[in-house]
């Protein structure tokens, strides 16, 4: 089964690789990997310029440094709570079977 | 799939909040049943949250050249259901608006409507089809996870559509799909392909859980 798996999260690293080929040499200058949410947001301006965006974040990460500093955080903290219960779980099992 | 903080009209922000409100309370209540019935519920749960946590902090580059994160709501939809899943949405959600102005409080309830309602509902419709259908659980998982993933994007489109018809509602809908749903494609792949490597170890772990849960049948458990 764990063949199975690499086999698996080699598919997915493919799938995250190739558009980084496709666009080669482009960038956020001239408009890609920019987010889809922002899209989203510069979508509505264009087509709504009376709209009045009428609430603002209450904090905003002061550079993009620290914006990656959190994102990490939270995978890290998705990431130790997965660790924790899979080692729990297989040392539970493995402590059965010595039993 | 995150609306901007502000990007959406009072009205709107109002609606979505109390359908989400209401979900999420039953969410709630669902939590707390499972876990009384259920002791090794909660590590369950706890690790559906924690790959959410994760999925939605990873954004990927798609074939369309511009970048988005799944949303990893199709493992929990599986294990406890839809409203359970949009519990889960909010921890998520809150962190990502407080700490990293994605998303926001006044359109918190419209992300938890696109991402832990209309997704893990979409996707457990999937789920219950396909087992129905004999296909394995990984399979199933799979594709479960694919379409709680896209269609997550789809309903922001429609929220946006609503919000902000311009001219043509449906013209506009489909330039919101074009934004957010088909650079979303590939990605929801990579997620249903990762929810089926999770799902893998789960069952590899503790099949008992998942029987107890009613996710797979004693006979798939034993076959592990």
């Amino acid at each position: 089964m764990d063949w199975k798996n690499i086999g698996i999260l080699i598919i997915v690293a493919i799938l995250i690789v190739a558009p980084l080929i496709i666009f080669n040499g482009h960038g956020e200058d001239d408009g890609y990997f920019g987010g889809s949410d922002d899209q989203g947001g510069q979508y509505i301006e264009q087509n709504n310029p009376n709209y009045k965006v009428w609430a603002a974040p209450l904090w905003e990460p002061p550079s993009g440094e620290i914006e990656s500093l959190l994102f990490c955080l939270q995978a890290a903290i998705g990431a130790i709570i997965i660790g924790f219960i899979f080692g729990y779980w297989y040392g539970g099992k493995k402590a059965k079977k010595q039993q | 799939m995150h609306i901007m903080e502000g990007y959406l009209p009072p009205m709107w922000c109002a609606i979505w909040f109390i359908i989400s409100a209401i979900v999420v309370i039953y969410g709630i209540m669902q939590i707390k049943k499972a876990t009384a019935e259920n002791d090794d519920a909660l590590p369950l749960l706890a690790l559906s949250g924690a790959f959410m946590f994760i999925l939605s902090s990873l954004k990927m580059p798609s074939v369309s050249g511009s970048c988005s994160h799944p949303c990893g709501n199709g493992l929990g939809t599986v294990f406890f259901g839809p409203a359970v899943t949009a519990v889960l949405s909010v921890i998520v959600l809150l962190f990502q608006a407080i700490l990293l102005a994605h998303g926001g409080l006044t359109t918190l309830g419209a992300n938890i409507f696109s991402m832990g309602i209309v997704g893990p509902v979409c996707g457990y419709v999937v789920w219950v089809a396909l087992r129905k259908m004999n296909l394995s659980a990984p399979i199933s998982i799979f594709f479960t996870a694919f379409v709680a993933d896209l269609m997550t994007y789809v309903a922001t489109s429609v929220e946006l559509a609503l919000a902000f018809p311009g001219a043509n509602m449906g013209s506009t809908f489909v330039a919101f799909l074009g934004i957010f749903a088909l650079t979303q494609i590939p990605l929801a792949i990579a997620e249903g392909l990762l929810t089926m490597v999770i799902y893998n170890y789960i069952q590899d772990a503790r099949p008992d859980i998942l029987v107890k849960l009613g996710v797979i049948s004693e006979q798939e458990a034993g076959a592990n």
